[in-house]
């Protein structure tokens, strides 16, 4: 359903998929799990193997999972409108931590309370850290195209490793 | 409404807000609700004395914001002294006694306030309202536990009880205190009904249980009108068997899931739920904006929903909604049986009953919820299950209803209300032409709506 409406967006069958594993979370105060629900069966069809850390998931414990699970990208969905305020916060932790800091990490959804007045938001998110920030209506489309790009970078750079 | 079964006389007295819907309910009215949380003491304010000014039998609400719900008060101390924005009252942050200044003058027998929170661990929130002297709240051990925290079940129901019992004794004997169950809206869609008319019975006993001695049982409007109305018989019926002489009532809630987005859509599926409640004999309604899509709503949307409720139940005619009986009944009093069974008090009950996943909600992420059985949307547009895991029910397969769940179909699920009620008014004309569900805005629509379930 999802690539015949996006065909240019289809798995390309040629990367390795199994290796690519996406840690989901969200912030800290943020109680919404259908965003988590979809997102985990969205980047399952795009070939990766997802670990969702549910509801309200304090700062440490991404901490944490991400040390456990070594993902290749952490995907921060918010939709309760704190997300300006935790995600900048859950960043500085991240990147704070020498062993964590080069991890690709990207947010979106609903960041803030005031609706299409967030435009600062983007902007602050980026320059505390995250490698995108997924915020508008064509939020979707850009999201799909990162995590495929994100899988085909990695797929090159797994190439240029000698085996 | 007379000819529905429910408990209790003696709270229609009280300047109370159960004496308060006691008291619409004879005059046979339907009591309206926003849900309302600002985070500036002087814009809460504003907002109950707009809710008291309504032209309809309106109670107040006070909705606390997430930092406050998931007890992390020290964050909505910050928000406060940074004058940040917050989505809701910071009850605990701000305290009793500037709770109390602030309701001052506005809450009395004609417009009685409750506090919604969605705490999973609600103590200090019950400490502190029961010192501004409040004398309603909501929630639930399950329904504030599973849908929306990480915290352990069993950790939510001991703190459950122990708020129960110190809401239970609050000092003002004039006004009993009243407990509303959120059972009826657990994830806020694709919960199959039984299921949620189930939960909200069990959290009544199990309120019962630890001393309070007025409820009222939720049910969230779903997708198909003639499964809600048997749903809100069914849940009547279970409560009048079960629930023994505690004062009860029934509070509906306007669609929980991802809402229209155009105003004349919201707009219907607002009036479609106070003819519901009214149509089912429910008492209550908490409604929804023509905003809710969008962002949260401002005072004057939430007077406008109120006013349109009103409107709109005030000319329906009671009791017209006795629905053919499918079986729900029979489904949701099995659900609770097959709990009771398996320990003496409720919520330990609670507890083995989702350990062994003879409750277990659909889509649930925690960790203490099964997550075997499954639901879908069938054709005709009613809830069902998919999937039963060791849910003690018979999965009876309806046309339509997907076994395997892709994201497109998820999303098409999810929206199925919204579209229903937008297609009408998209723009252009294009009346029946509306992208097929799962195309390309819909998604991303979803993920920047603050949709589903909230308090």
């Amino acid at each position: 359903m999802t690539s015949s409406l996006h065909p240019a967006l289809t798995p390309d069958p040629t990367i390795e998929h199994r290796a690519r594993t996406v840690l989901l979370t969200t912030v800290s105060s943020d109680s919404h799990t259908w965003n988590l629900v979809f997102l985990q069966l969205l980047l399952e069809e795009l070939g990766c193997a997802v670990v969702n850390l549910g509801s309200c998931v304090p700062d440490q414990l991404v901490l944490d999972e991400c040390r456990r699970h070594q993902p290749d990208l952490v995907v921060v969905s918010t939709v309760n409108g704190h997300g300006h305020q935790d995600g900048k916060r859950l960043i500085g932790a991240l990147r704070g931590e020498p062993d964590l800091s080069g991890l690709r990490v990207v947010i979106g959804g609903k960041l803030g309370v005031r609706g299409a007045a967030d435009g600062q938001i983007d902007t602050a998110l980026l320059a505390a850290g995250f490698d995108a920030v997924f915020h508008d209506q064509n939020a979707l489309d850009g999201f799909r195209r990162y995590v495929l790009v994100a899988a085909a970078d990695r797929a090159v750079a797994a190439e240029r490793v000698p085996a | 409404m007379s000819g529905y079964p429910s408990g209790g006389g003696v709270v229609a007295a009280q300047p109370s807000f159960a004496g308060f819907v006691a008291r619409a309910r004879a005059a046979g009215e339907l009591v309206v609700q926003p849900r309302m949380g600002f985070g500036r003491v002087a814009d809460m304010r504003a907002g109950l004395a707009a809710t008291r000014a309504a032209r309809a039998r309106a109670a107040g609400t006070i909705t606390l914001d997430s930092y406050t719900r998931v007890g992390d008060h020290a964050s909505a101390r910050r928000a406060v002294r940074d004058g940040a924005d917050l989505n809701g009252f910071p009850l605990v942050a701000e305290g009793a006694a500037t709770t109390r200044a602030m309701l001052a003058g506005l809450r009395g027998p004609e417009f009685p306030v409750q506090v919604r929170h969605g705490s999973a661990l609600p103590g200090e929130i019950f400490r502190t309202l029961v010192d501004a002297g409040v004398d309603a709240t909501e929630g639930g051990p399950v329904s504030y536990c599973l849908p929306y925290s990480r915290v352990p079940l069993a950790r939510s129901v001991d703190a459950w009880a122990r708020a129960c019992e110190l809401f239970a004794a609050r000092p003002d004997a004039a006004a009993t205190p009243h407990l509303e169950s959120f059972g009826g809206c657990l994830l806020g869609q694709l919960c199959p009904p039984s299921l949620l008319v189930a939960m909200s019975v069990l959290e009544g006993l199990f309120f019962a249980e630890h001393g309070i001695r007025s409820v009222s049982l939720s049910y969230a409007q779903q997708t198909n009108p003639a499964q809600d109305a048997e749903a809100i018989g069914a849940l009547r019926r279970l409560a009048a068997e079960l629930l023994g002489d505690l004062d009860w009532h029934v509070v509906l809630y306007t669609y929980m899931g991802v809402y229209p987005r155009t105003r004349a859509g919201a707009a219907s599926l607002l009036a479609d739920s106070a003819r519901l409640a009214v149509h089912a004999g429910a008492e209550r309604l908490i409604v929804k904006t023509v905003a809710e899509a969008h962002r949260i709503p401002t005072v004057t949307e939430n007077l406008h929903a109120l006013e349109l409720a009103a409107a709109v139940a005030a000319a329906t005619t009671p009791g017209s909604g006795a629905a053919p009986d499918t079986g729900l009944y029979a489904e949701a009093r099995s659900l609770v049986l097959a709990c009771l069974e398996l320990a003496p008090d409720t919520g330990r009950a609670l507890l083995r009953a989702f350990e062994r996943g003879y409750l277990d909600v659909p889509f649930c992420l925690h960790a203490d919820n099964a997550g075997r059985a499954r639901s879908a949307i069938a054709d005709d547009g009613r809830l069902c299950w998919t999937a039963a895991g060791s849910l003690p029910i018979r999965v009876d397969r309806r046309p339509g209803a997907a076994e395997t769940i892709t994201s497109a179909g998820l999303v098409r699920m999810l929206s199925f209300v919204q579209r229903r009620y937008d297609q009408p008014h998209e723009l252009g004309g294009r009346r029946g032409l509306a992208p097929a569900a799962g195309a390309g805005r819909s998604p991303a629509r979803l993920l920047t709506a603050g949709q589903a379930g909230r308090v």
